[in-house]
């Protein structure tokens, strides 16, 4: 008996939501980054779930290229936030405020 | 007519003519500094060089039969816009083949004089440069087969012309009269401008030999319109009424300058453009008439200025604007060959003239004032005797250059019945051997009336053998071009120029014993006046004081200019400037430039610098395409 896809797309919504709060009310932009990866991986698990549901791999294809790409991303992103410490001593994101208009 | 290429033949070389000064111009300009002294050498030669070349081909060209005495030398291609061309083509034939010899000859002489007389100005090189440039201009002017490659040369002698006269621009005077000199001949420019226009838009072409073929057979009104927008050039260029105050005011100028440009050839560019363009002003019938009336009325108006002038560049200056009104007077009167040979004299004996009073000025510690010379001929007697000559001949004493040439203009005025003309000619005639008879006794002869006439002394002979050179031409020039009905002069120009018009009157004989009778009594009288120590002129001068004056300011032409032109004209400027600029242009400006601040002002507050609410931003952005999407849906 298969799953149904609601319990999938439930969940995706669940974990999207909760990376999106992370993003939008974390100081640390560690933690922010990491709420990125969950609001990813999210989207990802819904591709792969919508991909079996409707029986072609297209879903599944771009899940590997959004892992890819998130892989190449946290090693620049954590790469920016390291200089930013470095630089700042702090990885607070509310104090960065370089491009204040 | 032939065409010649750049090798063949002595015609070949016709392009070296301006193209040697020209070179020669760059290197003074870019190298003068360093060549110091050489710069005037460098400049003689190139002009010495280029009279050379112009001998050899004037007198290849005087080989060729008499119809057959036009070459034409095609250098390239200048404008091509669909079927109008015009090309860098050059055209030798008798009338410029005078004008080269003219320009080059008397400018050779000039530049030599001028080694003499710059010595020592810290822009020695860039003197000479100017000057080679100006010779350049001016050839070109001459040897153009169109009127846009004239219209080239015309407006670069202007340009050279203004840079000469503010050359010493440190005195704020010498920079406006070359500011003045410029404007005021650009406004003839300018018509001449719309004259070349109108004449691509009939003739649909600028050569010379297709505007002429096609002059007889436009409309008569706009055939005269070309004519008179191309006289409007003339009158400026060659100072005529009411276009002539830049003139005395060009005096600034360096006296090489006065002499080359503002005398011997540049101002007589509107003299060759009348001439040269004879089969248009023919062709109008009208036309000649305005330059006759233009010509004499210059003729008298500047002889009486002249007479009343006490710096003795200005009385030369006043005297030429007449002299180029007796050449109008010839050319209105379709005697072209006359005016040519008058253009030919005047160039020499002005330019000895000029030459002579910037000596004057070179040995008495640049005095310019007649009233405290006197006596100079004692100790400058080259100077002296040679603008002696110049003077004779100026005021039309047989047999130099200045009596051939008046006297013929006059007489061709009585044998063709026009006795008015012949009147006013005369008197014309008889003021100027006045006023030059003035001019010579109040410098040269009676007392020294102070320090620096007192200890005048002579120029160095780089000055003073160029005067006498000039003065052997002024005497030969007019036994060897006498300008009789079949004199050389005339029958060199006829190809171009046309048979003189003739008729009957009084003999000859009787014509030239009247003019001779004139010019002697004149002198006469100046010198009983200025140098016989007989009458105090110092008392008539004081009793006729309000004429005098109106006279010395050229009947107060230049203050009515001021009042009608140039004071509405600057406060109309004013006005635009302070209404019109600051009121609407930098309102407009800064308006917008204003808005934009404000607008910007109000946009960066959305920059707050927290990334989270660009975050959340960015949220909000993809829920309302969301919301969109599922509307649509």
């Amino acid at each position: 008996m298969r799953t149904p896809i609601a319990y999938f797309v439930v969940l995706s919504g669940i974990l999207f939501t909760l990376g999106t709060l992370g993003v939008l009310l974390r100081k640390n932009a560690l933690l922010i980054f990491m709420s990125v990866e969950l609001q990813l991986n999210a989207v990802n698990l819904a591709l792969v779930a919508f991909s079996r549901m409707h029986r072609e791999l297209d879903g599944q294809v771009l899940a590997f290229f959004s892992m890819v790409v998130a892989a190449a991303e946290v090693v620049v992103g954590l790469a920016i936030i390291v200089a930013v410490y470095r630089r700042r001593g702090t990885v607070d994101v509310d104090r960065a405020r370089g491009l204040a208009g | 007519m032939e065409q010649v290429g750049l090798s063949s033949s002595w015609f070949g070389a016709i392009w070296l003519i301006p193209t040697i000064p020209l070179v020669a111009a760059a290197v003074n300009l870019f190298a003068g500094r360093r060549l110091a002294r050489g710069a005037g050498l460098l400049a003689s030669i190139a002009v010495g060089l280029g009279f050379v070349v112009s001998v050899l081909t004037v007198f290849a060209l005087l080989q060729r039969p008499v119809e057959d005495r036009v070459v034409i030398q095609h250098l390239f291609d200048w404008i091509s816009v669909g079927r109008f061309t015009v090309g860098a083509t050059l055209r030798l034939d008798v009338l410029s083949a005078v004008m080269i010899l003219v320009v080059t000859g008397v400018g050779t002489l000039i530049h030599v004089y001028a080694i003499g007389y710059m010595e020592g100005d810290p822009r020695y090189g860039r003197f000479f440069a100017y000057l080679n440039l100006f010779v350049f201009f001016m050839l070109l002017l001459v040897l153009a087969d169109n009127y846009a490659l004239l219209y080239v040369g015309w407006e670069g002698v202007g340009l050279c012309s203004y840079l000469l006269i503010g050359f010493w621009f440190e005195d704020r005077r010498n920079a406006s009269a070359a500011k003045k000199a410029f404007v005021t001949t650009r406004i003839g420019d300018t018509a001449m401008l719309v004259g070349l226009a109108l004449i691509v838009s009939e003739v649909g072409s600028l050569d010379f030999e297709r505007v002429f073929g096609a002059a007889g057979g436009l409309a008569e009104g706009t055939v005269t319109a070309i004519a008179l927008l191309l006289f409007a050039g003339a009158i400026g260029k060659s100072a005529q009424v009411p276009l002539h105050v830049w003139l005395p005011d060009a005096m600034a100028g360096p006296t090489p300058v006065s002499a080359l440009i503002h005398a011997a050839t540049m101002v007589t560019a509107g003299v060759y453009l009348v001439v040269r363009s004879a089969p248009v002003f023919e062709a109008s019938g009208i036309a000649l008439t305005v330059v006759l009336v233009v010509g004499l009325v210059k003729a008298l108006f500047a002889a009486t200025c002249a007479l009343a002038q006490d710096d003795i560049k200005r009385v030369l200056a006043y005297s030429t604007v007449s002299q180029l009104g007796y050449m109008f007077v010839a050319v209105g009167m379709r005697f072209y060959s006359g005016a040519i040979f008058m253009l030919v004299a005047h160039a020499f004996y002005k330019a000895l003239m000029f030459l002579g009073a910037g000596s004057v000025m070179h040995g008495t510690e640049e005095e310019t004032d007649l009233q405290r010379m006197g006596g100079l001929i004692r100790r400058m007697p080259v100077t002296g005797w040679t603008f002696v000559i110049g003077a004779l001949a100026l005021a039309g004493v047989f047999p130099l250059a200045g009596f051939f040439a008046k006297d013929q203009i006059l007489e061709i005025a009585n044998h063709t019945g026009r006795t008015w003309i012949y009147v006013v000619g005369t008197v014309g005639a008889l003021l100027s051997a006045l006023y030059i008879g003035r001019l010579l006794f109040l410098a040269f002869f009676g007392a020294p009336r102070s320090e620096q006439a007192e200890h005048a002394h002579e120029s160095p002979p780089v000055m003073t053998v160029p005067l006498v050179i000039l003065a052997a031409g002024t005497v030969l020039a007019g036994v060897f071009l006498s300008n009789t009905a079949e004199g050389t002069m005339s029958r060199l120009l006829e190809p171009v120029t046309g048979p003189i018009p003739t008729g009957e009157g009084l003999p000859t004989l009787a014509l030239s014993g009247i003019a001779i009778v004139i010019a002697i009594a004149m002198l006469g009288l100046a010198w009983w006046v200025y140098a016989s120590g007989r009458v105090d002129w110092l008392v008539i001068r004081e009793r006729l004081a309000p004429l005098q004056r109106a006279a010395a300011r050229g009947w107060y032409l230049d203050d009515y200019y001021s009042t009608v032109f140039v004071r509405p004209g600057l406060r109309a400027a004013r006005l635009s400037a302070t209404v019109f600029d600051l009121g609407f242009v930098d309102r407009t400006v800064n308006g917008v430039g204003g808005g934009v601040r404000r607008l910007a002002a109000a946009g960066r507050r959305i920059q707050t610098g927290f990334v989270r609410s660009y975050a959340l931003g960015l949220f909000l952005g993809a829920v309302g395409i969301l919301v969109w999407l599922g509307i649509r849906l």
